[in-house]
């Protein structure tokens, strides 16, 4: 018998270690600058002001609260469980990322950096970057794998737009991991000035911390706003993993509610068992990348192996040291979806409700569909619209092949 | 019960003790395990003490090499292509040793497929292949702890780096762990970019000199037996890497290369 942790919120141990996950495996040439962001964070996390001045931008430039919405076509399309949607996707910029972003650009401010750079999938986290970088005129490099390039062009185009240079990454698989790789490279060789705005709550710690902190707003907006709309708390939860900071941002203030079934998605590709895809909770094992312990995707011999997915947010072979710990203890259950099932409730929803989810999203829309009608007509559900779409309906037509005609 | 500890080999203390009798300081060279395949690769290890290679580091390929410089990346993933694996660099380590048992080899990598490997089993077949040492990239000293059990019970040395930005705060801890050698990393940055100034390396390595009685190695940045020698002048040992891994990719007499570089470190001090 396993016996309940009192608490799934204590966070990490002070060197930052959740159970076996997390730390701080990076190149001495690093670790200075990692305790400069670790000291600099617990100093503005503790300081009134810091937190108030981020809520004005939070509230004024990127448009918070986001609403929850009750999805009653889907809800009534399913005939199960109530549907609601964080609708992070009407976010400034239009995703989550945003609100990290906002976060770490005022803490480097306060530390003096000059520079950011950041890693970028889908190109979310890298336009939210660009943007609070236009807005507070710092220099931007964003480091963005070829590939990703290619599947995200639009998103590219707004990151230049807003003043950033976007390096392409040929190395590896040209993918997310890879920019991630040439963003800690950069980091390495430019110590002095540069501040690395990580997108997710996987790196060395302090990041997966800090940013679930920053993300946390949404599931603190969640609690509120369902409580207000239902009268009581919802009975799961529902969001999709890449690295995994819009569903921790959901996740965390619930974690502690026994009564609140909390379900992340991974992203299954052409299927877990065709070994092309991008679930490292569900297939792979702990391992060492990018600074932290984490499910990581590898070898026999412990080579990085490349993920496989439709959606460039989720093509990523590991995932959040604090998700690996909520999975060991069972406190979150971690499913596949794979690219079919995500196209297709990305279709559901857009015709439905009117809303383009972005395909990462559309993950956790498909195993909400999955779920929902095997689940009474009073279970509460709120999915997590981590995103919108726009940046998507070029990949999804091409994906839909011969029946894009049909569909038309 | 205390641990029963195995006796290092005590190569590399032998090696900088003669070094220091000879009064110059050492070549240390690294190469990448399989690459560009297994044959070749076997064929430059065994020939680099004769050219004139102090110690050598044998790189363990790994798919993200994120202290690396294209060089060194390109060179992981010829190697990789080819097949090679952790057991198949201790294989190559032990034919090494069939032939040479004096000239320390360390082993060099990233910390994934030695944690994927096992740390234990690592430290044990690193060991029975001939290995004196291994050098982590990504294991600060916040991480070392898990390393040093298993090393030490195999007389394996882990050899830390520091850095210009590691400071006097920080050094002990570094120094708490390391064995070996000391590597000092001479510039900020990745492998095979920038050179580092040798008037701040000599400075770096005066104030590492105040706190550590290790042998100090200074690696980053050296690319010719000119800027070796210069190094060489400073530090006990001077690393070279990148160009080297050139030399082998493009078939450009490495082993020449190497007695070049050593012609530059032995003849450094008057
Ligand atoms: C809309 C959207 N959702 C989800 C993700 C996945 O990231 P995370 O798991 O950190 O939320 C991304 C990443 O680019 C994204 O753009």
């Amino acid at each position: 018998m396993t016996k309940a942790l009192n608490t799934y919120r204590a966070g990490a141990d002070e060197r930052g270690h959740f159970g076996i996950f997390g730390g701080r495996y990076v190149a001495e040439t690093l670790m200075p600058l990692i305790l400069e962001v670790e000291r600099a964070y617990a100093d503005a996390k503790a300081d009134p002001a810091f937190q108030a001045e981020l809520d004005g931008y939070l509230k004024h430039y990127v448009g918070r609260p986001s609403p929850l919405y009750f999805a009653q076509h889907m809800t009534e399309h399913l005939g199960g469980a109530r549907i609601y949607f964080k609708r992070e996707d009407l976010n400034h910029t239009g995703a989550h990322k945003v609100n990290s972003c906002m976060g770490q650009i005022l803490l480097a401010r306060r530390m003096g950096k000059t520079r950011i750079i950041a890693e970028t999938g889908a190109g979310q986290h890298g336009v939210a970057t660009a943007t609070v970088c236009a807005l507070f005129g710092l220099t931007c490099v964003i480091y963005m794998g070829q590939v990703d390039i290619e599947r995200q062009a639009p998103n590219v185009f707004r990151m230049k737009l807003l003043g950033a240079e976007v390096k392409p990454v040929t190395s590896g698989s040209a993918t997310l991991k890879d920019a991630m790789n040439d963003a800690m490279r950069d980091w390495v060789a430019n110590v002095d000035d540069t501040y690395y705005l990580i997108g997710t709550v996987a790196g060395p710690h302090p990041y997966p911390s800090m940013v679930r902190d920053f993300q946390c707003v949404i599931g603190e907006e969640t609690r509120a706003q369902i409580l207000e709309q239902e009268g009581r708390l919802p009975d799961s939860l529902v969001a999709c993993i890449g690295g995994g900071s819009n569903a921790m941002g959901l996740f965390h203030p619930f974690l502690d509610e026994p009564d609140v079934r909390i379900v992340g998605v991974e992203a299954a590709g052409d299927g877990v068992e065709t070994g092309r895809h991008a679930a490292s909770m569900t297939g792979g094992r702990p391992g060492v990348l990018h600074g932290n312990r984490m499910y990581l995707l590898q070898t026999d011999d412990g080579q990085v192996v490349e993920a496989h997915s439709i959606s460039a947010g989720l093509d990523y072979p590991g995932v959040g040291p604090e998700h690996c710990w909520l999975k060991d203890t069972g406190r979150v259950e971690y499913v596949p979806i794979t690219d079919a099932e995500a196209v297709e409730a990305f279709q559901t929803v857009t015709r439905l409700e009117g809303i383009i989810p972005a395909l990462e999203s559309a993950h956790a829309v498909a195993q909400a569909i999955k779920l929902a009608p095997t689940l009474p007509r009073d279970h509460v559900m709120v999915v997590n619209m981590s995103g919108r779409g726009d940046k998507d309906v070029a990949t999804v037509a091409k994906a839909l092949g011969s029946d894009v005609g049909e569909a038309l | 019960m205390p641990k029963e500890t195995t006796p290092e080999s005590g190569r590399i203390q032998a090696r900088f003790a003669a070094l220091r009798e000879q009064g110059r300081a050492g070549l240390v060279t690294y190469m990448m395990a399989g690459d560009p395949d297994t044959a070749a690769a076997q064929a430059v290890l065994e020939g680099l003490p004769a050219a004139g290679a102090d110690i050598i580091e044998l790189g363990m390929p790994f798919s993200d090499p994120m202290a690396d410089g294209p060089t060194i990346q390109a060179a992981a993933q010829r190697a990789l292509k080819q097949g090679q694996t952790l057991k198949g660099t201790l294989a190559m380590l032990a034919r090494f040793r069939e032939k040479d048992a004096d000239t320390p080899v360390v082993l060099m990598g990233y910390y994934n497929p030695i944690h994927s490997h096992g740390v234990e089993q690592f430290a044990a077949d690193a060991a029975a292949a001939g290995a004196d040492g291994a050098i982590i990239v990504d294991l600060p000293p916040e991480e070392a702890p898990e390393l040093t059990g298993p090393f030490a019970a195999h007389g394996l040395h882990l050899i830390m780096l520091t850095a210009p930005t590691t400071d006097e705060k920080r050094l002990p801890a570094v120094l708490d762990h390391a064995g070996g050698f000391l590597y000092y990393v001479s510039i900020t940055g990745i492998t095979g970019t920038r050179s580092a100034d040798e008037t701040q390396v000599a400075e770096a390595v005066a104030r590492l000199r105040a706190k550590t009685d290790l042998p100090i190695a200074v690696g980053f940045g050296i690319r010719t037996p000119d800027q070796a020698a210069a190094i060489a002048r400073a530090a006990d040992a001077a690393v070279v890497g990148s160009a080297l891994v050139e030399r082998i990719a493009t078939g450009d007499d490495p082993l020449g290369f190497v007695a070049a570089l050593a012609e530059g470190v032995r003849g450094a001090r008057p």
